[in-house]
């Protein structure tokens, strides 16, 4: 490699869209998670730098181990799960900004980074030797066992709707973010289960089961304090862009080369954003037997019925079902 | 200043300890979130863990069972943490002054773990929201 490509890919990864872009940009979208939060409750909110406070604050704070804790796997959890957010969001927005040079099964690989945060928050939850913390790790792995299938079934809706548009599988991010399949029956079933696993995946109201600040007093991230809660809350924040950028790809068309298709990028994002925020402020937290009841027998045989929508309109080419 | 105090000073998360309140200021500190108050605008939010807090709300004098309880809580507090004594029993044991249940008030018992702790006092039975903002915003200004 010349030195040209070693600069360049290194502020792919730093910069633009990786480190420093990713997390202004999950900051930001914390902030309008709260700030919208406030508006539906008659509430002024916090100003548009409050979560880069939070995480500085944190930052400089003491970071406390728990004696009985496994500590070597205490402290790596939140920096594998940082990471493994950061990749995905690297990777999609390369899918997104550069559709011409993808590589063939990025989104396999975005489908395996999105498991990585989930895994690293039941490491970390189990290395911190309180029972709380035990209580929130096993209820994030139901939820992981619960939201999965109905994600990976919604994923190849928006495949076989892909196979009619196309010739060849389009299994890169590029190819998926050419086309739109949420504009059919069976694209806009998985569209809007696909919404509901990643407010699952970013462990938001009604799916907060594992965090539950109210019963079990913040689950998995009991135990952590400073600069490692920081690393949580930027894992958090880099998802709460990532995962809405997921399903705006692979359902709503992803981003445009034009600057048009920016803006409408952008809108997409922010639409899924208030959607998931909507749904956070209007439900009660439901208990993990109903999440995965909820996931398993009712997502689960309605996603079905897409897939063979979509590959009956497939057969026939019927493009709206 | 530095950028630790500065970031604190921005983001204050409390945990609510009661250490034998009446109930009436654990009332009044959650109407502090409430959207008439809304304590959010100045990045103060309640947190479930003595781990997440940069200071402990206690409210109500300290008895016999609770004080263990909240030396333990203080000392698993990620330092720097401010503890506030919200109410006339956590700063002085109020109508509770002589009663045989009780230890002492919070400074004391936060004393003998910490002599260098920072405590701030919000008096009133109970304290108004106004008066705890008053406090924290006090409290805040004397980091």
């Amino acid at each position: 490699m010349t030195m040209n490509e070693i600069l360049h890919n290194l502020f792919v990864m730093l910069v633009f869209p990786g480190l420093l872009f990713s997390v202004a940009c999950g900051l930001l979208a914390v902030w309008i998670v709260r700030k919208v939060t406030a508006l539906i409750h008659h509430r002024i909110g916090p100003p548009p730098a409050q979560p880069l406070y939070d995480v500085l604050k944190l930052l400089g704070k003491e970071t406390l181990i728990p004696e009985a804790g496994q500590k070597v796997v205490f402290v790596l959890a939140p920096m594998l799960g940082f990471a493994g957010s950061l990749v995905l969001a690297t990777l999609l927005w390369r899918g997104n900004l550069r559709p011409g040079q993808p590589f063939l099964g990025d989104v396999i690989g975005a489908v395996y980074l999105m498991a990585i945060p989930s895994l690293a928050l039941i490491l970390g939850g189990s290395a911190s030797a309180s029972p709380h913390a035990a209580i929130g790790t096993s209820r994030e792995i139901k939820l992981v066992i619960s939201y999965e299938l109905a994600l990976v079934l919604a994923l190849i809706v928006a495949l076989i709707k892909g196979v009619g548009a196309g010739a060849t599988l389009p299994l890169s991010l590029g190819a998926m973010a050419a086309q739109t399949p949420v504009w059919s029956v069976s694209g806009m079933l998985a569209f809007l289960i696909s919404v509901l696993c990643v407010q699952a995946k970013l462990g938001l109201v009604p799916f907060d089961i594992a965090e539950a600040e109210t019963e079990i007093a913040g689950g998995v991230l009991i135990e952590y304090s400073g600069p490692l809660l920081a690393l949580w809350q930027l894992m958090q924040a880099v998802c709460l862009v990532a995962l809405p950028l997921f399903v705006v790809t692979v359902f709503l068309g992803g981003f445009g080369h034009t600057a048009a298709g920016m803006a409408g990028g952008v809108g997409k994002l922010v639409l899924v954003l208030v959607l998931l925020i909507l749904i956070k402020n209007t439900n009660p937290r439901v208990r993990i037997d109903q999440a995965m009841k909820f996931f398993w027998f009712l997502c689960g045989p309605v996603l079905l019925a897409a897939i063979a929508l979509a590959m009956i309109g497939r057969a026939r080419g019927i493009g709206w079902l | 200043m530095s950028w630790k105090r500065w970031s604190l000073k921005r983001s204050p998360w409390v945990f609510h300890v009661n250490t034998g309140a009446c109930n009436n200021c654990d009332i009044e500190v959650v109407d502090c979130l409430t959207p008439r108050f809304d304590v959010e605008r100045f990045g103060i939010k309640l947190v479930g863990s003595p781990r997440h807090a940069d200071a402990l709300l206690v409210t109500g004098g300290v008895t016999r069972q609770a004080a263990p309880r909240l030396i333990r809580a203080y000392q698993q507090a990620p330092k720097p943490c401010v503890v506030f004594a919200i109410g006339a029993c956590a700063c002085d044991l109020g109508i509770f002054h002589s009663g045989y249940h009780m230890v002492g008030p919070v400074d004391k018992i936060i004393r003998e773990v910490d002599p260098h702790a920072i405590i701030a006092y919000v008096p009133g039975c109970p304290p108004k929201p106004e008066a705890m903002i008053s406090g924290v915003v006090r409290a805040l200004a004397a980091l």
